[in-house]
């Protein structure tokens, strides 16, 4: 018989365990978002070049269709996740930090739905092609918070030889419960998307892995995929980066990622759950990717929750429907407390990659003063990728970026565990995040000489 | 609750840290080194405990002011000056006079630790290198007159000293004794219990300060040789400062390797080391120069046992 759930538990080596405070919200059921009065479509929600805005001030639009088209290959484009009239296309203060143009659309509170969004037919009478090309249009990119577009992540060059697509529903963030929720309420659909995107790819394996501290996702989506061919549920320990993509490879199939190297090259497309939920939720109904689940919590917001809502709606309204700031918040962080974004505001918008927004009080978000390294070797041990965290940050911190390059800097994967575990509080992964920018940069001056 | 007109700090991630800090790491070593200080005190009296006392005083002291004078953050706060107090008196005799453990504090402290650049820059164990230090100016009050059998005042050498000159063998203690430390007095004040010092070496494996490899390999190089030169493995262990060294001096992190296969490498190099000095060197105990030989050769065991990264196959050593 196939061996649909694996009893044997996956792992990588290094890696931290952090208090992971997902009680919070894992428990509580989700919500449906207010319909949002004001969404604001910003032309940049994906990693590649922005989107071109299609509409124009005064439009009306209706829910799904496009209002910026993409601009080229590594793009993806933006629906609109209301219907009503565009407000205003112009800059607006945006997650990352910047102002980016964006298209402010006035609800009307219909959501009427763009008549040209259609069911698709069943995925099995398409083409790789053809579903790269509905996931293409549709604006799909990675959920997790990556946003790397999901048509360009399945357009794998014939050289590489993809035998596995991995299901990333490790959710190893500490706090985050969006991708723990999606699997109990649509774990079909999870598997769908799966199966579709095994498709795209014409792989025949499978795997859906998940953290053990999740086991009614397990079994949810085990019950999803029972009787199916091929595909797999595995079981992965609860660790810190266990879902960053090479550990999860790593942790799933044994073999590692060639440096500077893809997961293609091991082999493997890595989807996020909540990606592959979108997928198939595509092709349901039509509708482009304009809602996702969103983990509101942190110590600082009265009622934490994981929500459904809407690209588009601002942080500060979904604080206010969890209830609102129950003591003054020190830290609105973007994502998780680990690899999450700290924002200046509470008016940008919730984006495609938007998987949590933690508010922490004063003395959560507390960061201790640094002190001198005692070579304790601590950051050396939890390094998932094995590099020598303390002597990339030494020499980045000496501007030493030959040593940098040569102790592979440029390896890291940002997970921060070297930060967190450090008992001097050095801020070694910011260090290193200076030292990889000024080696690439170096490089880019070596290669121009050797050119020019 | 508006949160308009707050400030929202913004800095890079992770946003979270582990509870343990610099501090409460060297506390753990402090509790860990309760257990000997305890048998010092039942054994030599109180005089073992205003030795340690006026140790941890001194070094606090000129770290403080060593500090202030070269306009660094004062840094004693991090109990890592007291940590050196303690083990230095560890190794002294109990007869040792009060102005050769100020010496010994303040060369520790402002020589070894503060002139190289204060904590995580020494390149050697401070407290080792003040013994070391101490050894060779006064090696008369450092050696000699420390076995002192608790039933009569005779006074006589260590066991290794009986040992090494090929003195009365009658007079060496029982591998109890010596295990237990509790019936005579065999060496520097805080070497005398294995038994204790092995309580505090369980107590930072727990706390997870220390990994097993440094000391279990660093004992068990000592154990695995002791046969070849004809002698007792226990009697090799409990005597002189290999607990205490192994367990508490060579595993200092600013001063033995971070990587793995290092560690290895370090701990082999003591036993090896210590063993040699132990049978062939001038002096009758090794473990304090084995120690301080393996912590220069740090960086450089460092050099050749790097990981190998994720991604890469096997790197050639450079």
């Amino acid at each position: 018989m196939f061996d649909l759930q694996k009893t044997e538990i996956c792992s990588f080596r290094g890696g931290i365990h952090p208090p992971y405070n997902k009680e919070l919200t894992n428990a509580v059921p989700v919500r449906e978002a207010k319909e949002p009065a004001v969404v604001t479509i910003p032309m940049s929600l994906h990693i590649g070049a922005p989107c071109k805005p299609v509409v124009k001030k005064g439009d009306t639009v209706l829910m799904g269709q496009m209002v910026g088209e993409a601009t080229g290959f590594v793009s993806s484009p933006v629906h609109a996740s209301v219907s009503g009239t565009v407000k205003a296309v112009e800059e607006r203060p945006h997650p990352n930090g910047n102002n980016v143009l964006s298209v402010v659309i006035e609800s009307d509170g219909k959501d009427t739905v763009d008549p040209s969004i259609k069911p698709y037919e069943d995925f099995t009478s398409y083409s790789s092609k053809e579903i790269i090309d509905i996931i293409k249009n549709a604006g799909i990119v990675g959920m997790g918070g990556a946003t790397f577009p999901t048509h360009v992540k399945l357009t794998v060059s014939p050289d590489k030889h993809v035998d596995t697509v991995i299901l990333n529903g490790a959710e190893c963030e500490p706090y985050l419960t969006a991708d723990d929720h999606l699997m109990q309420d649509s774990p079909e659909r999870v598997v769908k998307g799966l199966q579709i995107a095994m498709r795209a790819l014409n792989v025949q394996k499978g795997v859906i892995a998940i953290e053990t501290n999740k086991p009614e996702a397990i079994q949810a989506v085990s019950k999803a995929a029972e009787g199916l061919q091929g595909i797999e549920v595995q079981k992965l320990a609860t660790k810190y980066p266990q879902g960053a993509e090479k550990q999860l490879i790593t942790a799933v199939t044994g073999r590692e990622v060639p440096a500077g190297g893809l997961p293609a090259d091991a082999g493997v497309v890595v989807m996020n759950v909540g990606t592959a939920n979108q997928v198939a939720l595509t092709f349901e109904t039509g509708m482009p990717l304009i809602s996702r689940y969103v983990t509101c919590t942190g110590d600082a917001v009265k009622s934490p929750c994981t929500m459904k809502v809407k690209v588009g709606t601002p942080y500060q309204e979904v604080i206010d429907q969890c209830g609102g700031f129950s003591q003054p918040a020190a830290k609105v962080i973007s994502g998780g407390p680990m690899m999450g974004v700290a924002m200046q505001r509470t008016d940008v918008p919730v984006m495609k990659g938007t998987s949590g927004i933690l508010c922490l009080s004063k003395e959560a978000a507390y960061i201790p003063q640094p002190s001198a390294c005692i070579r304790c070797g601590r950051c050396a041990s939890v390094c998932p990728i094995h590099l020598q965290p303390f002597l990339i940050s030494a020499f980045a911190q000496k501007k030493r970026w030959d040593r940098c390059e040569e102790f592979h800097a440029l390896d890291c994967i940002e997970c921060g565990s070297c930060s967190y575990i450090c008992p001097a509080k050095r801020t070694i992964v910011s260090s290193i995040r200076v030292g990889k920018r000024q080696v690439q940069a170096e490089r880019k001056k070596r290669a121009v000489k050797n050119n020019g | 609750m508006d949160n308009k007109d707050m400030m929202l700090t913004v800095s890079s991630s992770p946003h979270i840290r582990a509870k343990a800090t610099t501090s409460s790491i060297m506390r753990d070593v402090v509790i860990a080194l309760i257990p000997a200080l305890a048998v010092a005190a039942y054994v030599f009296g109180a005089k073992a405990l205003l030795i340690v006392a006026l140790c941890v005083a001194t070094c606090v002291a000129s770290e403080a002011i060593t500090e202030r004078i070269m306009h660094r953050d004062v840094t004693v706060g991090d109990w890592s000056a007291v940590v050196t107090g303690i083990l230095l008196a560890f190794n002294l005799p109990i007869q040792a006079p009060w102005w050769m453990c100020v010496v010994g504090c303040v060369f520790a402290i402002v020589v070894v630790k503060q002139l190289f650049g204060g904590l995580g820059h020494n390149f050697v164990n401070p407290a080792l290198a003040g013994r070391a230090f101490l050894l060779s100016s006064w090696p008369t009050h450092m050696t000699g007159t420390a076995f002192i059998p608790l039933t009569d005042t005779v006074t006589s050498a260590t066991p290794l000293g009986i040992l090494k000159e090929g003195g009365n063998l009658s007079k060496l203690p029982s591998d109890l004794n010596m295990f237990l430390g509790l019936h005579g007095v065999y060496g520097a004040i805080g070497e005398i219990s294995a038994l204790a010092l092995l309580i505090g070496g369980v107590y930072l494996l727990i706390r997870k300060v220390i990994n097993w490899r440094i000391p279990v390999i660093y004992i068990g190089t000592v154990a695995i040789l002791s046969p070849l030169f004809k002698q007792d493995p226990i009697f090799m262990i409990c005597s002189g400062g290999l607990m205490l060294g192994a367990i508490f001096m060579a595993t200092d992190y600013v001063t033995s390797p971070t990587t793995a296969k290092g560690q290895v490498i370090y701990a082999v190099g003591c036993g090896l080391m210590t063993m040699f000095i132990r049978m062939f060197g001038g002096y009758p105990e090794g473990v304090s120069y084995s120690i301080l030989l393996m912590n220069v050769a740090t960086p450089l065991i460092e050099r050749f046992t790097r990981p190998r990264v994720y991604g890469y196959a096997k790197e050639k050593s450079e």
